[in-house]
């Protein structure tokens, strides 16, 4: 009965109007004088919340810059960036705490699940909650909650080392979104899944990104789960093109 | 918040039990070291308390009769004993030397008491005290011998009436006591060959064998058949005397060294095993740092094993405190393990020393303290290369 009351929370807490993310001429640009290099160059994007778009592009294109932009892990040179209402960066970071604000505001799921391992997968996901000032108990159930949504509420005691591949990723989704965080950044989420598993990956950010309304990024090279996209973002050599994609948005 | 270190150690708790008996070790070797200098420290107390004496009266300028030799006459106590202050006033005689028990050699004090007089051994384990002038002695139990067994010393031999304990040596050599007479022979009698030969080379000099003076090389051998000398005399004071003001007659009419009880304490201590603690001390510092260069090294080797785990942990916005503390805690675990072995190897280990080691509380609260600051000291380097990790780390490349 509780896990429903929270389920219920969760739903409720998500619920509220967002506008996911936004980015304008963002660029980046490392060293300076002769040896400068502009990784990005004028990108614009923009996510609302409950998307999922993919951002693809080959090796070196900037890829990882973006992401790590997006991410608040590196510093951008000049642009805007908007999460929700809240203007994060304009020519400067206009967040003091940028750490909280990767906790509170941004998902992270990577190639691969990399969860704590001397964490069950009840903690691993309730890390989140804990760090953000949640008592252990209220976190722990916020969880339970989301595993059970992502359906790997079974394994709940069980330490990452137990889970098969998919149920880890399913973890790691879980510990993205356990914080209601408007945007989801997802590097390389489904690489190294086969196409079914792959495509169940996507089938839960879609529907995690619809019921918490949460503006999800996938950085793939992945051809099996590309035409899955409504919208792609291609970049190349630092600047971004959008493209409509083939797919239905699972 | 739930506790990241504990997790971890849970995890790995093979690495760290292993790791914290190795460490134990080596703080149970320290601990046991501190022990050989309470030891030491306490064997001079001993020494002194079970005296029974207030002053040590022994030859001028010397440190007598425990660091140096001291020679002084055997009648010069009836001159102490009209001092104002001296209640009591006893020769003693001391001598470290190789004794027989049995087929073996047992290292021993050989101490030359007078019964019922400052020096006698306070308390008995069993048997008595020598009662008899000659022959009979009281040993301490750390030198083996039990009641009855004949102790070979020198010429004679002597049998054993009591036995008594922590009666031993600055070094920590256990103590025979012995009458005082046989003791002054133990130490100044020559064999029979050398005795002869002194007597010939004695009638050979003409000064002393002089044809017109008969008698006269008589009298020269018998004195030199006598001992008159002891080491030193042990004073015990009336009531209500402070020992300085009873010490400074002796010292002025008499032409001796007098020391208190403070004065030789401190020359047991603070010369006579200063070496030794020095020894002592510079083994202390080269174990704490070889256990906290373990310990670094430790925390540092299982910190980069956790390189990936930590660049998660602050992508997701874990707080550059929450990991330190979790790499200190862990040092700080290893450092109770380690103590807790530690604590238990040495006291098993002080039955085995030869010589007395004393564990004492106070070294446990130091040495306690000791490790949990070298543990925190050693995870800062750890700490260091943690904060160092880039988030971005956790992304790829």
């Amino acid at each position: 009965m509780k896990r429903n009351d929270d389920k219920i929370n969760i739903e409720q807490k998500t619920k509220m109007s967002r506008k996911g993310i936004r980015i304008e001429a963002l660029s980046k640009r490392y060293g300076t004088g002769e040896t400068a290099v502009d990784a990005l160059k004028d990108v614009n994007m923009e996510v609302a919340a409950g998307e999922v778009v993919g951002l693809i592009g080959p090796s070196g294109s900037g890829k990882s810059t973006l992401l790590k932009s997006l991410g608040a892990v590196i510093e951008p040179s000049t642009g805007r960036m908007t999460i929700g209402d809240k203007i994060i960066y304009d020519n400067g970071w206009k967040i003091k705490d940028i750490r909280a604000l990767r906790r509170d505001s941004i998902g992270f799921v990577f190639q691969a699940p990399y969860l704590i391992p001397f964490l069950d997968v009840t903690d691993n996901v309730a890390l989140l909650p804990m760090l953000a000032g949640h008592s252990n108990a209220d976190s722990r159930r916020q969880a339970l909650a989301i595993l059970e949504a992502l359906d790997v509420g079974h394994r709940a005691k069980a330490m990452p080392s137990q889970l098969s591949g998919g149920e880890q990723q399913r973890v790691a989704i879980a510990r993205a979104l356990i914080n209601h965080p408007p945007v989801v950044l997802a590097d390389e989420p489904t690489a190294p899944l086969d196409s079914e598993r792959a495509l169940a990956v996507m089938r839960i950010l879609a529907q995690m990104a619809r019921q918490y309304e949460t503006a999800i990024i996938v950085v793939t090279h992945d051809e099996k789960i590309i035409p899955t996209f409504k919208r792609l973002y291609h970049i190349r050599d630092g600047a971004t093109y959008e493209e409509v994609g083939e797919g239905n948005g699972l | 918040m739930i506790s990241l270190a504990g997790r971890d150690i849970l995890r790995s708790w093979n690495k760290f039990v292993f790791t914290g008996i190795g460490l134990g070790l080596l703080i149970g070797v320290t601990l046991s070291m501190a022990g050989v200098y309470r030891g030491m420290v306490d064997d001079a107390q001993a020494l002194l308390l079970n005296s029974g004496a207030d002053l040590w009266v022994v030859q001028k300028d010397t440190l007598g009769p425990y660091a140096e030799s001291s020679s002084i006459y055997d009648d010069v106590y009836r001159d102490l004993l009209a001092m104002p202050g001296v209640g009591q006033a006893a020769n003693v005689t001391y001598l470290t030397m190789q004794v027989r028990r049995g087929q073996e050699d047992v290292r021993a004090m050989v101490v030359g008491i007078l019964p019922d007089g400052p020096g006698e051994p306070k308390y008995l384990l069993a048997g008595r005290q020598i009662t008899r002038s000659h022959y009979e002695a009281v040993a301490d139990i750390a030198s083996g011998f039990k009641i009855g067994d004949r102790i070979h010393i020198r010429r004679n031999d002597f049998t054993v009436v009591g036995l008594t304990r922590r009666m031993v040596s600055s070094g920590g050599d256990p103590m025979v006591f012995i009458p005082l007479k046989d003791a002054q022979e133990a130490q100044f009698l020559k064999d029979n060959d050398a005795i002869i030969n002194q007597r010939q080379r004695t009638a050979a000099n003409p000064s002393l064998n002089r044809p017109g003076v008969p008698g006269l090389l008589d009298a020269v051998l018998a004195s030199q058949d006598h001992n008159p000398f002891v080491n030193a005399v042990l004073v015990q004071m009336k009531p209500g005397f402070v020992a300085d003001e009873v010490a400074e007659p002796i010292r002025r009419w008499q032409h001796l060294q007098v020391y208190t009880r403070a004065q030789m304490e401190e020359i047991l201590v603070a010369k006579l095993i200063a070496t030794s603690a020095r020894q002592i001390g510079m083994f202390l510092v080269i174990l704490a740092l070889v256990s906290a260069a373990i310990v670094a090294f430790i925390i540092y080797t299982l910190t980069l094993g956790k390189i990936r785990e930590i660049a998660v942990l602050k992508l997701i916005g874990t707080r550059n405190r929450t990991i330190a503390a979790m790499i200190m805690q862990q040092a700080i675990a290893l450092g109770l393990i380690g103590f807790v072995v530690g604590k238990i190897v040495a006291t098993c280990l002080v039955p085995i020393f030869p010589k007395y080691v004393l564990l004492i509380p106070q070294d446990s609260i130091r040495g306690f303290i000791a490790v949990i600051v070298i543990c925190i000291l050693a995870s800062l380097l750890a700490i260091h290369a943690a904060l160092k990790v880039d988030p971005a780390e956790a992304i790829g490349a």
